[in-house]
């Protein structure tokens, strides 16, 4: 008897310890991609890497035109992706009637979140540069990752609204504010924290998208910037940009990694850290913020 | 005619008149948005259709050169030579190789980590592997690429001298650690919202912690499992940028995970790379191969819902 809950327990052990060395096989291959980069492309890391255009020199080749651009398509992304993610979250939550158009619009979204990156590089192909002529610009590549990360944002949303207990909308009501002021002045602040945390993740995601913005047709090789949004003269912001070719971050790692010369590969792996980097930052935020929001908020 | 608004400006006028005025504002208003966020929603139904319409209609123009049957059946795929061979068996080929050493990888560890998470861990530990699994799953796929390209293939050449450069084996997986964390983070959930009661009804049986854990917890968070399963395939069948860069782009018929091979991702990536002219056979061919990949993962996604309603316990 005692032999046998002996031998239980060491089977407790054993999977404690497997479980324990599965986790560290990914923190393992983790350190192993950063320190692998690192000491690839650490070297290239300088100021002038980030102020310099891609060359057919590898040693002054910089990402000053993919930064650039993945911060413009960054900013179509969220000018779409937020009102559009947030609006359709606060419905479906606040305003859905219980019937089949809901549930469609549910189970669609779902569905979404499982369609392949690269599909819809595809849609944005068809529809985007061809169907509506916006051609391979910010505007496309803004526009297919803002669909992209809808989902992301649209769960984020209502994940944060639900978490507000009923008697919050229950006040509001009893002092004669509308839906919509109850939503304005009321859940959409409270949520603002959750919701802000899912947009992140979503950013993050998207930042690091390469299938969809290579399937519209990106450029690889662009040494000029977009026009700059902001002009000396009136009306002092211009919108020309938005058409502009363009090419990010990913892209740019990808055009050098696919090149057999090792000095490439080299601008890659520095490419590679920057992305890294940025990527890390926005979900290390986004997990502070969901910590500090877990403390903070007691209903 | 100048009695009409005088008219107007008296109702307007009145306390009563000026409630209702301002009532009725409102509650156009209040429609008004309501009708809008119902816009906002109907969006990612709007996305759908424009997918499903967008690859139909390239694929039908596709499917008008190329007959269902050699499509299907064909073993050779060459659409940009002059003799154009289209099979798509040839890219699914590599497609399935590589997510199968992707699931290879990805299922059993993270299965693992999630018992282990849920079931063994201290609670310090589960709070600093979460949120380090979730980063581990933020990382591009870009660099996860080079990361198989230039690290873990040459790793693997040292083992197995004849490995060439480009093979799917390196790419399946650096996809299947890339998949890790969405299969243990669903897994984990669906097991930590087994109740408490089963757990100690087990335990007052005099089962341990591993017995509990893969006779009572598992079987009762089975449907939640078997999403995050589903959840993995569909990561691994759809992943792209991994295998462009480490599993080549040559389309190449086998099922053996030590040679190069494209998928049908990479070939979507490979004739973007190019300058394909907007109509063209070669163009549409890459609509025909989305059209593939959608309803694979279509049929994925829709094998996770009938698993979910069928092993889905109540408590």
């Amino acid at each position: 008897m005692k032999h046998l809950v002996k031998r239980r327990k060491r089977w407790d052990t054993i999977f404690a310890l497997a479980g324990l060395l599965a986790l560290m096989l990914g923190v393992l291959t983790f350190a192993a991609l950063f320190i692998d980069m690192a000491l690839d492309g650490g070297a290239r890391l300088s100021w002038d890497f980030f102020t310099s255009y891609p060359s057919r020199r590898a040693g002054q080749a910089g990402i000053l035109s993919a930064w650039v651009g993945s911060t413009l398509v960054m900013l179509t992304t969220a000018f779409f992706a937020v009102p559009l993610g947030v609006a359709a979250g606060v419905y479906l939550e606040e305003y859905a009637p219980k019937n089949w158009v809901t549930d469609i619009i549910e189970i669609n979204i779902t569905n979404l979140a499982g369609v392949p990156s690269i599909v819809y590089g595809l849609l944005a192909l068809g529809l985007f540069v061809y169907q509506f002529g916006f051609g391979q610009s910010i505007l496309s590549a803004g526009l297919t990752l803002a669909l992209l990360i809808l989902p992301v944002v649209i769960v984020a949303t209502r994940e944060a609204i639900r978490s507000i207990p009923q008697v919050i909308r229950e006040g509001s009501y009893a002092l004669g504010a509308t839906q919509w002021q109850t939503v304005r002045y009321h859940l959409l602040p409270y949520s603002s924290a959750g919701i802000l945390t899912g947009v992140i993740i979503g950013m993050a995601r998207a930042i690091g998208e390469t299938a969809p913005i290579i399937t519209i047709g990106a450029l690889t090789f662009i040494a000029f910037l977009p026009p700059s949004p902001v002009q000396a003269d009136p009306p002092f912001l211009s919108f020309e940009w938005l058409f502009s070719p363009f090419t990010v971050m990913p892209i740019q790692m990808f055009n050098w990694t696919s090149r057999p010369e090792a000095a490439f590969l080299t601008n890659a792996a520095a490419a590679g850290l920057v992305l890294v980097f940025m990527t890390l930052a926005m979900n290390g935020l986004a997990i502070w913020l969901r910590y500090r929001l877990r403390r903070t908020l007691k209903w | 005619m100048s009695a009409v608004p005088a008219q107007t400006t008296l109702i307007a006028a009145s306390p009563r008149g000026a409630r209702l005025a301002r009532r009725r504002a409102r509650v156009i208003r209040e429609r008004l948005i309501e009708v809008v966020l119902f816009l906002a929603a109907l969006v990612s139904v709007f996305t759908t259709v424009g997918i499903v319409y967008i690859l139909v209609k390239e694929s039908v123009a596709f499917f008008q050169h190329v007959p269902l049957v050699d499509f299907l059946t064909d073993t050779q795929w060459t659409p940009l030579f002059d003799d154009a061979h289209f099979g798509i068996m040839v890219l699914l080929s590599g497609t399935l190789t590589s997510s199968a050493v992707a699931l290879c990888i990805a299922i059993p560890l993270g299965t693992i980590i999630a018992i282990y998470l849920s079931e063994f861990a201290p609670f310090r530990l589960r709070e600093v592997a979460k949120p380090f699994l979730e980063l581990l799953g933020g990382v591009p796929t870009i660099v996860y690429g080079y990361f198989a390209l230039l690290f873990v293939t040459p790793l693997l050449q040292r083992i197995y001298p004849e490995l060439p450069g480009f093979n799917l084996l390196s790419a399946g997986i650096v996809m299947g650690i890339m998949i890790i964390p969405y299969v243990s983070s669903i897994s984990e959930d669906a097991m930590r919202a087994v109740p408490m009661s089963l757990r100690e009804g087990s335990y007052a049986l005099g089962a341990t912690r591993f017995q509990t854990a893969i006779k009572v917890v598992v079987p009762a968070a089975f449907s939640g499992i078997a999403s995050a399963y589903i959840l993995g395939i569909s990561r691994a069948v759809g992943e792209t940028m991994i295998l462009a860069i480490a599993a080549g782009m040559q389309p190449n018929l086998t099922f053996n995970p030590l040679e190069p091979a494209a998928t049908i991702t990479a070939y979507i990536v490979q004739v973007a790379l190019g300058d394909l002219p907007h109509g063209s056979i070669g163009y549409q061919t890459i609509f025909a191969a989305g059209l593939t990949l959608m309803l694979f993962t279509l049929a994925c996604n829709i094998a996770g819902h009938v698993l979910r309603k069928t092993f889905r316990e109540s408590y």
